[in-house]
């Protein structure tokens, strides 16, 4: 287990220092004058070089490169060049947004996806399994924005029972930023739920029709009890897989569904700093996200361990 | 029968509920799309700065009006002298800044001195560069020695890039505003609001709102959508004009038409071949439809203009005629040109929508009389590095030109559509040294025809301001004479 978990552990140092130097590359030729945009169409040349100099934009790229890792592994991820805000808390305060609603989608798309899943996978080639499967069928196909916008026109505009968007912050109260969480969740989790109740019923199936299951029931247990006690935790690896995967997603990727609710999470923040060209800003919450993913993929590779004790060994 | 009375009930309960409403409501929460990247109206040219700031907690010398009219802001009088190169300012008594601190003279004079210093980061530091010195005569008068007469001082002084700040808080200026007018900074939840609370020792007529957020929502369905569900009380500068109608028709709302100070253009390469010639700028202006252009970018607002020039400004000239829509005309200038079409020309598009959409309608016009208008979308990053400064590698870009009065551009050779006409250079020159003001709107209309009969752009419209509100708001602004949504005035109605 140990063995597993530093060979784990190199493959993912060695991801992050990979994907810090495309980042950077990549940022570095991105065209456009993060001096030109703040300062705008009047600027004069002398304006422009203070402040360059300010903002650091002189060095050599080695020499940034270096300050900026640097400053990531003692915790420091610099200063926004539009906001002039340290970035930590900016993606703190970002953070407080994009992590909760990914929790609430994930769960949510958990709960609705394991029993369907599971009934649809016990039912085999019954209406229900067959209910299920169309039904997440037009799940997958439906993208999520658009059903967004249609919770916003029924719930929000003609219902009123919800806000259109935007976040209270939690300060306001608990209830009161479920509340608003709720709908970008519910557009989040609706066509993860179908993906993930895909999977799990497909390897329900797989694992019904292995011997084990074949020899458990010889012995006697009635088809629920050996699908509940021997084939569902055999089912659980390409599941874990996919929910380690939807979790990523959902952390990094919300920024369309964060658009349409005006939410102040860490796609938006992306978003606005990509077009005010502050690059820093990029730099480090990208890092972060990846960060976050290549965590994500670790503690999925430490689960299958724990459900499957032959990869323990090994 | 026994609807009656409930109905009877209800209605009065309802009545009830909306008076009560009314009465209290004393807040606003006003949407708008660009969240400001930080508070400092002095240090960067973000737009979204001055919508929050300008005059509701920062306020200059002088002011806009609500008509783009400049009148006494701090300076409450000024005496010019005979030479117009001495402007002499009357403080108003009793005016503190939002942390207590008095303001006077000396902060006048930190403000503008700093504004114009060598490493001062002022995006319009070109605003200041007449200033000679600035001395603070006594705690309420201010004196501003200018190296020439400038008949635009006052107006230069109006500008959100100067206002007035104090040396006691400029060092958080970015997150914590402190300034002197009717509102003053509370909070800001990064990403999504600001709030400003009113001011109690405000030292002119005090704000009617106790409290207002702003609101950033940059899609433009979300607008909508936050609108219709009545999350937000007012959305300035509304970005789908398509959208419009539906919050006419709705007695909820109302919609204000105004104008802006952005004169939207076609602008044109002036250096680049065949476009240096002419004949060719005048064939394009003639290719164009701007009906058509208005109608389908716009959805019919818009003001069509045929020089660079605000319509709502008194000395503008309608020249519009100089540039009639005749495909044909366009075509055989194109041939006495001598130029074989079809010509191929690079047209950069920024992200706004008059832009990209007005591109598509401009490239299909220019089409029909033999140019080639190669449409390619750009960002503003990408915009200012390629288009707007270094090679300038662009035939054709659309853009509206928002800085009011700024027809001194085309005084500027190196300026990115590169027109050279030192007539024109030296009539602005001119113009910047005279305060007589019958000679000075002499002079406004005669670089107004010259721009136009040089074809230097193809001029297509006034861009307009969309403001919707909920019936009820009163006091906004329906024009926008600088960019700022004063919300000093506003209130709700019984």
């Amino acid at each position: 287990m140990l063995r597993y978990t530093l060979s784990r552990l190199l493959s993912l140092s060695i991801s992050l220092a990979v994907a810090s130097l495309v980042i950077f590359l990549v940022i570095e030729i991105l065209p456009g004058d993060p001096a030109v945009l703040m300062l705008g169409v009047n600027a004069q040349e002398d304006t422009l070089a203070a402040l360059r100099d300010q903002l650091g934009l002189n060095g050599s790229m080695l020499t940034r490169y270096v300050d900026w890792v640097g400053g990531m592994l003692v915790g420091d991820f610099g200063t926004s060049y539009t906001y002039r805000t340290p970035v930590a808390d900016m993606v703190g305060d970002r953070l407080w947004v994009s992590l909760p609603l990914a929790i609430y989608a994930l769960t949510l798309s958990t709960v609705i996806a394991f029993p369907a899943g599971i009934w649809a996978a016990s039912r085999r080639g019954s209406a229900a399994d067959v209910g299920v499967m169309g039904i997440t069928q037009l799940g997958v196909a439906i993208p999520n924005f658009w059903f967004a916008m249609l919770m916003v026109v029924v719930f929000a505009v003609n219902l009123r029972w919800f806000s259109a968007g935007g976040f209270p912050g939690w300060d306001e109260g608990f209830w009161v930023s479920i509340k608003a969480l709720t709908l970008p969740a519910v557009a989040l989790a609706l066509p993860q739920a179908s993906i993930l109740a895909r999977v799990m019923r497909s390897a329900l199936v797989d694992t019904l029709s292995e011997d084990f299951v074949r020899t458990a029931r010889a012995k006697g247990l009635t088809r629920s009890q050996a699908l509940w006690r021997h084939a569902l935790r055999n089912a659980l690896i390409p599941v874990l897989t996919i929910i380690g995967m939807q979790f990523a997603f959902l952390l990094a990727g919300g920024i369309i569904i964060e658009n349409v609710f005006f939410l102040p999470g860490l796609g938006r923040l992306i978003f606005q700093a990509i077009s005010a060209r502050d690059l820093i800003v990029v730099e480090s919450v990208v890092m972060l996200l990846v960060f976050a993913v290549v965590m994500v993929n670790f503690m999925v590779e430490i689960a299958y361990a724990l459900v499957d004790p032959r990869l323990r060994r090994r | 029968m026994t609807f009656k009375p409930l109905t009877a009930g209800l209605a009065s309960v309802l009545a009830l509920s909306a008076t009560m409403a009314l009465a209290e409501k004393t807040d606003l929460v006003l949407g708008m799309q660009l969240e400001p990247p930080h508070l400092d109206p002095t240090s960067a040219a973000a737009g979204a700065i001055d919508s929050v700031v300008y005059s509701n907690v920062f306020e200059g010398l002088t002011r806009f009006g609500p008509d783009g009219s400049v009148g006494p802001g701090l300076a409450q009088s000024w005496d010019i002298s005979e030479d117009g190169k001495t402007y002499t300012f009357h403080l108003a008594e009793g005016v503190k800044f939002h942390d207590g601190t008095t303001m006077d003279a000396e902060d006048v004079k930190f403000s503008l001195d700093r504004a114009r210093a060598e490493d001062s980061a002022n995006a319009q530091k070109a605003l200041f560069a007449g200033i000679e010195s600035v001395e603070a005569t006594d705690p309420q008068t201010v004196t501003v020695m200018l190296k020439n007469p400038d008949g635009n001082f006052l107006f230069n002084m109006a500008w959100g890039d100067a206002v007035i700040v104090a040396p006691e808080s400029i060092d958080n200026i970015k997150t914590t505003p402190i300034g002197t007018g009717a509102f003053m900074f509370d909070s800001w939840a990064q990403g999504d609001r600001i709030e400003l609370k009113k001011n109690p020792e405000y030292w002119g007529t005090p704000a009617m709102l106790d409290a207002v957020t702003f609101k950033f929502i940059s899609d433009p369905t979300a607008a909508f959508n936050a609108m219709m569900a009545e999350d937000l009380d007012v959305f300035a500068a509304f970005p789908a004009p398509e959208n419009l109608p539906q919050f006419d028709a709705d007695p909820r709302f109302k919609v204000l038409i105004g104008s802006t100070e952005g004169e939207t253009i076609l602008a044109m390469n002036n250096k680049m071949p065949p476009l240096d010639n002419v004949k060719v700028r005048e064939a394009v202006a003639h290719a164009i439809n701007r009906q058509d252009i208005i109608d389908g970018a716009m959805f019919g607002y818009g003001t069509p203009i045929g020089t660079h020039f605000a319509p709502h400004h008194p000395d503008y000239l309608d020249l519009t005629g100089l540039s009639e829509y005749d495909p044909e005309k366009s075509k055989a200038l194109l041939a006495e040109a001598g130029v074989t079409t079809p010509v191929k020309l690079k047209m950069t598009l920024p992200p706004p929508s008059y832009a990209r959409r007005g591109g598509e309608i401009v490239a299909a016009q220019l089409r029909a009389v033999g140019i080639e208008a190669e449409i390619e979308n750009v960002e503003w990053a990408q915009w200012l590095e390629t288009t707007f400064r270094g090679a300038h590698d662009f035939g054709f870009t659309i853009i509206s030109h928002t800085e009011p009065l700024d027809i001194n551009i085309y005084a500027r050779p190196d300026y990115y559509f590169q027109y050279d006409n030192p007539e024109l250079q030296k009539l602005m020159e001119d113009l910047s040294v005279e305060s007589d003001p019958a000679k000075r709107s002499e002079m406004l209309k005669t670089a107004q025809t010259t721009i136009a009969e040089d074809y230097v752009n193809a001029y297509l419209f006034q861009l307009p301001l969309h403001t919707v509100a909920k019936t009820g708001v009163e006091g906004l602004w329906i024009n926008a004479p600088t960019q700022a949504a004063d919300v000093t005035g506003v209130s709700w109605s019984e």
